[in-house]
């Protein structure tokens, strides 16, 4: 039973969120915080995984989800919407629920694919260096989608929004804050499930002691090569919510500023804290909603925030202890390490 | 132990501000306007101007009683929200003015890249949204509740094409823009489209690009100065209009250079100078020379902020008038929602409009039909009247 | 044949901003291992403070001067002043920001993350005190243009060349031949046993980040010059580029920094030049990509020798 604590938790919260916004009680507003909560959610962990247990430091993580967004978008709209690009839809409305997902995991796919132009590299470039091959990664993206015409360049890709009406007349429930919180759960526990692994061990090898995990027989190379995958893997997943919340992508919204902010969400959680992570990408996405009357100062006042926050604990919210370690009588019900 | 609890009640009470204030239940009498604009971001000198404007017609029709919609006269009620200039900003902010702020309209946001998905949200949810400023034509497509008040760019790039061959003689281009920039890359294509349906393909002989917020533009001159275009297009924003006019006088181009209606700026001739005199740019309206209307408002903005309106600023006002005026004709009755469909139904409606910007017919669409003006800037860098091209 | 002499001087002019912006990164990592992504705003603030000093000089407030200046009087006056202002910025980030997160031993990444939230406040700051209007920086010296007819270029431009090179000249005798410079390359090397030495390591810190600022600060002005308009917004981009011209020349080596500037001024001016521009970005981050594979530390930087 006590095993089953926390699924059936998530279970209850996810039953009243779905009440809530259909019964009015959840206005679209307060729906969408909570989705970009998700999406945020899904970006600090996953970077989390490479900043944080592997101890590497990648700048460049929006480029995977603009891969995600753009990949798991060009096939929904395909199959489910009208376009100009791609015609009449190819398959009826009513299996878009069922496809959806599907979509999402071939975004997640693709974008995993392009991790392999961090992993490689990252076999023998390491810490700063890395850093600005995958800053220049995200530019290479960028300037990619820029360049290809057929989805729209510049100008963006959209159809999206069609999509999830397709998915709304099929059943009457809000399909993406369903998607945001299931995907974002299941990306916590894959990477919990990951870091506990025998991969993981080795992930926290490589963060200590990169030479000593080699002499000690961890296959660095392969490590980093899962790990980077899994982590862009991951991004691409909320880049493919992230396209489809909003309705519309173009590479103007993955540039560095948010990889900046996956990267702010990180340290400000902990490094190597998946707690950390998901507390500091719910209180992140609040205090960014939160702060918009101050208009232009909301940008002079989360920085200050954030600085005095490392000034006063300089390990980030978390540190890297878990949620289980800060309350030893969570362990009852669930455990990260 | 203690002072955890302390950070998870600091953050509780985070998530309790951020939803603790929601707006009221809109059936009050008063009009109630959201504003959608980029105060912070890559442009926000834009959403500086659209909000002056705002204020300032804001202040006279409050000053003045309000606004008579029937037998009652209303005071407005100005929400503005600022999108960073993020697309996924501008959703949350537009959501947030519908559904917590419920506002009756939506005004912008202002660049396209924000337009597109905020208007997909405003027809969604059936809110009146006209953008003052996008010129791409999918802001307005299939939307029956969005709106706009310029016109567009496959209107604008054939004006051009045609300027640039009737006064220059020129039968060659040169092309510069900005790749990652919706509005300069959009018109580029459609000036570049108009031009070689004139005078043949491979008659744009140099179409260059670079990146939002560069600098240095000597190696794309370059290319241009070498080759043998008569006229250089340039529908770039003005701050970069300055660094590039300046730059490619430095490298030698002696031609003329062809604007957008993104010169018509005040800070235009602050920031470029000589640089920038005797060439030409199509655009909504000329504030030099303006009569009626446009002078009084030109005046009015010049006294309250100490500059010229840009047309930022011009278009947000006819904007504000527009949505107000199908208000006036709408009236308020009943629940919010009938509000907004009633007004959709009056901005629907409108057949013609008498703005600061010229006059307007709507289209199906929603879009404006309306004569663009090309503007002279002279020797004293004033923006004059040169012509004017109707559809 | 011209238009790639032309093109050469081009790419020397910009690769010179990015050699200027990069020794002040360098410099600061070589002494604290710190990546001080503040750097490209503080280098925003130089230019500003530019804009101000040289205006001021100029008479455009209230007091004005009694006299007038020449502009090369004034550019005289402003290099100096700049230079100071702009190191002020800089150490006092240091004092109010880094400092105290060095005491407390924090993890290196987390002073990073600061840096880039001074960056942010610096510019931000900026917007909502100065408001989004642009500023046309005032032409101090009258531009000149040299033109042989196959090549043109302006004053401006040799003097921003000769500047780097000067700058990049006087680090290295400072690093390489002064006490002060002694005692940054061996913090760089040893943290924890250098102030056993007797060095005032938050001394030589000071010094390292009133060099790199005034640095900064000297670019800023020449970048105002050469580039007339000011925004809040204008150094965080060649921030980050220079950021990446550090370290592709070898992050802590003074020489690879100057070198990777100009290699970057260089790859962007002649992707332009000879591929069609819209691939700029996409052609010149993957010869980057490729430099890293093949040179895992960069151009001149040294391989730290992992401990085990």
């Amino acid at each position: 039973m006590r095993r089953l604590t926390v699924p059936l938790i998530l279970a209850a919260v996810l039953g009243l969120l779905v009440t809530l916004a259909q019964g009015g009680g959840l206005d679209l507003y307060t729906q969408s915080v909570l989705m970009f909560m998700g999406i945020n959610v899904i970006m600090s962990a996953s970077l989390n995984l490479i900043n944080g247990h592997m101890g590497e430091f990648a700048c460049g993580h929006a480029a995977f989800m603009a891969v995600g967004a753009y990949v798991s978008s060009l096939i929904t709209v395909a199959l489910f919407a009208q376009d100009t690009v791609f015609g009449a839809p190819l398959l009826p409305e009513s299996l878009s629920v069922a496809f959806f997902p599907l979509a999402l995991l071939a975004g997640a796919a693709v974008a995993s694919l392009f991790g392999l132009l961090v992993a490689i590299p990252s076999f023998k470039t390491r810490g700063d260096y890395l850093a600005i091959v995958t800053i220049a990664a995200n530019y290479i993206v960028k300037s990619a989608i820029e360049n290809i015409d057929a989805i729209g360049g510049a100008r963006g890709f959209m159809g999206m929004r069609r999509v999830t009406t397709a998915m709304e007349s099929t059943a009457e429930l809000p399909w993406m804050l369903i998607w945001c919180f299931v995907t974002a759960v299941f990306c916590v526990w894959v990477i919990r499930r990951y870091v506990t692994s025998t991969y993981g061990k080795g992930v926290m090898a490589i963060c200590q002691d990169e030479v000593a995990a080699e002499i000690m027989s961890v296959n660095t190379n392969r490590i980093k090569l899962v790990t980077f995958m899994l982590s862009s893997g991951l991004a691409g997943l909320a880049g493919g919510l992230f396209a489809h919340v909003v309705g519309y992508v173009n590479p103007g919204s993955f540039t560095i500023l948010k990889s900046t902010e996956a990267m702010v969400m990180v340290y400000m959680g902990g490094m190597g804290s998946i707690s950390g992570s998901v507390i500091s990408a719910v209180a992140f996405t609040l205090l960014l909603e939160a702060l918009r009357p101050l208009q232009i100062l909301k940008w002079v006042i989360i920085p200050l925030i954030l600085i005095l926050l490392m000034m006063f604990r300089p390990e980030g919210i978390m540190g890297n202890k878990e949620l289980s370690d800060v309350f030893p009588r969570l362990k009852k019900y669930f455990k990260f390490k | 132990m203690r002072k955890h609890v302390i950070l998870l009640a600091a953050l509780a009470l985070s998530a309790l501000l951020a939803f603790g204030c929601g707006g009221g239940d809109g059936d009050e009498k008063v009009v109630k306007i959201g504003f959608n604009i980029p105060l912070t971001g890559d442009i926000p000198k834009v959403g500086e101007s659209s909000k002056n404007a705002a204020e300032m017609l804001k202040k006279r029709i409050n000053d003045a009683g309000g606004l008579r919609v029937g037998e009652e006269m209303l005071p407005l009620e100005f929400v503005y929200e600022d999108n960073e200039s993020k697309a996924e900003s501008a959703v949350s902010a537009a959501l947030k003015l519908i559904e917590q702020d419920r506002v009756l309209g939506l005004i912008g946001p202002q660049s396209s890249k924000q337009a597109i998905p905020a208007g997909e949200v405003a027809d969604a949810n059936m809110t009146p949204m006209i953008s003052p400023w996008s010129t791409n034509p999918t802001t307005t497509k299939n939307r029956p509740y969005v709106f706009r008040a310029c016109f567009l760019d496959p209107f604008q790039g054939p004006v051009a094409a045609k300027f640039a061959t009737e006064e220059f003689g020129a039968d060659k281009a040169a092309v510069l823009y900005d790749i990652a920039s919706d509005y300069p890359k959009g018109l580029a294509e459609f000036f570049t489209k108009a031009f070689e349906e004139i005078h043949g393909k491979g008659s744009v002989v140099a179409s260059e690009t670079f990146t939002t917020k560069d600098q240095d533009f000597s190696a794309q001159l370059t290319n241009i100065v070498n080759s043998d275009a008569d006229v250089l297009f340039l529908p770039q924003y003005y701050s970069e209009v300055a660094l590039i006019a300046k730059q490619a006088h430095d490298l030698g181009w002696d031609k003329p250079i062809l604007g957008s209606d993104s010169w018509g700026s005040a800070e235009l001739m602050n920031l470029c100078g000589d640089d920038c005199k005797g060439q030409f740019f199509t655009t909504h309206y000329a504030a030099a020379g303006a009569t009626g209307k446009t002078k009084e408002f030109i005046e009015d903005y010049e006294a309250a902020y100490g500059e010229t309106p840009d047309d930022v600023a011009a278009l947000t006002w006819d904007a504000i008038h527009i949505m107000l005026d199908a208000v006036q004709r709408a009236g308020l009755n009943g629940e919010l929602e009938q509000r907004r469909e009633e007004v959709m139904t009056a901005l629907g409606g409108m057949a013609s409009f008498e703005g600061i910007t010229g006059t307007m017919s709507f289209n199906e669409d929603g879009d404006p039909v309306k004569c663009a003006v090309v503007v002279k800037i002279n020797d004293q860098g004033e923006f004059t009247f040169y012509k004017s091209v109707c559809p | 044949m011209e238009t790639i002499l032309q093109n050469i001087l081009n790419a020397l002019q910009w690769g010179s901003f990015y050699s200027l912006i990069a020794l002040g990164y360098c410099l600061v990592y070589g002494v604290l291992l710190l990546i001080n992504f503040a750097h490209g705003d503080v280098f925003m603030v130089g230019a500003y403070i530019a804009f101000f000093v040289a205006t001021f000089f100029l008479g455009h407030y209230a007091f004005a001067l009694p006299f007038d200046l020449p502009g090369w009087a004034i550019l005289a006056l402003s290099v100096p002043l700049v230079m100071i202002l702009t190191a002020a910025v800089g150490v006092t980030l240091e004092r109010v920001a880094y400092r105290p997160l060095r005491r407390k031993g924090a993890h290196r990444l987390y002073v990073v993350i600061t840096a880039l939230m001074c960056g942010l406040i610096l510019s931000n700051g900026n917007l909502a005190l100065l408001g989004a209007s642009r500023r046309n920086f005032p032409e101090l010296i009258d531009k000149v243009i040299f033109d042989f007819g196959w090549i043109r270029f302006t004053n401006l431009k040799v003097i921003v060349i000769l500047t780097a090179v000067l700058v990049f000249i006087g680090l290295r005798l400072i690093v390489t031949r002064t006490k002060i410079g002694m005692a940054m390359r061996a913090i760089s090397w040893d943290k924890f046993a250098i102030p056993l030495m007797g060095i005032p390591v938050d001394t030589v810190i000071v010094f390292t980040f009133i060099l790199g600022s005034s640095v900064a600060g000297l670019g800023g002005l020449l970048f105002a010059m050469s580039y007339p308009i000011l925004d809040p917004y204008m150094g965080a981009m060649v921030g980050w580029k220079a950021f990446i011209a550090a370290v592709v020349g070898g992050i802590g080596s003074i020489r690879g920094a100057f070198a990777g500037g100009f290699l970057l001024g260089f790859v962007e001016i002649m992707v332009v030049a000879v591929f069609p521009s819209t691939f700029r970005d996409l052609i010149s981050f993957t010869i980057l990509l490729i430099i890293m594979t093949y040179k895992p530390t960069g151009l001149f930087g040294m391989a730290r020798t992992t401990k085990i």
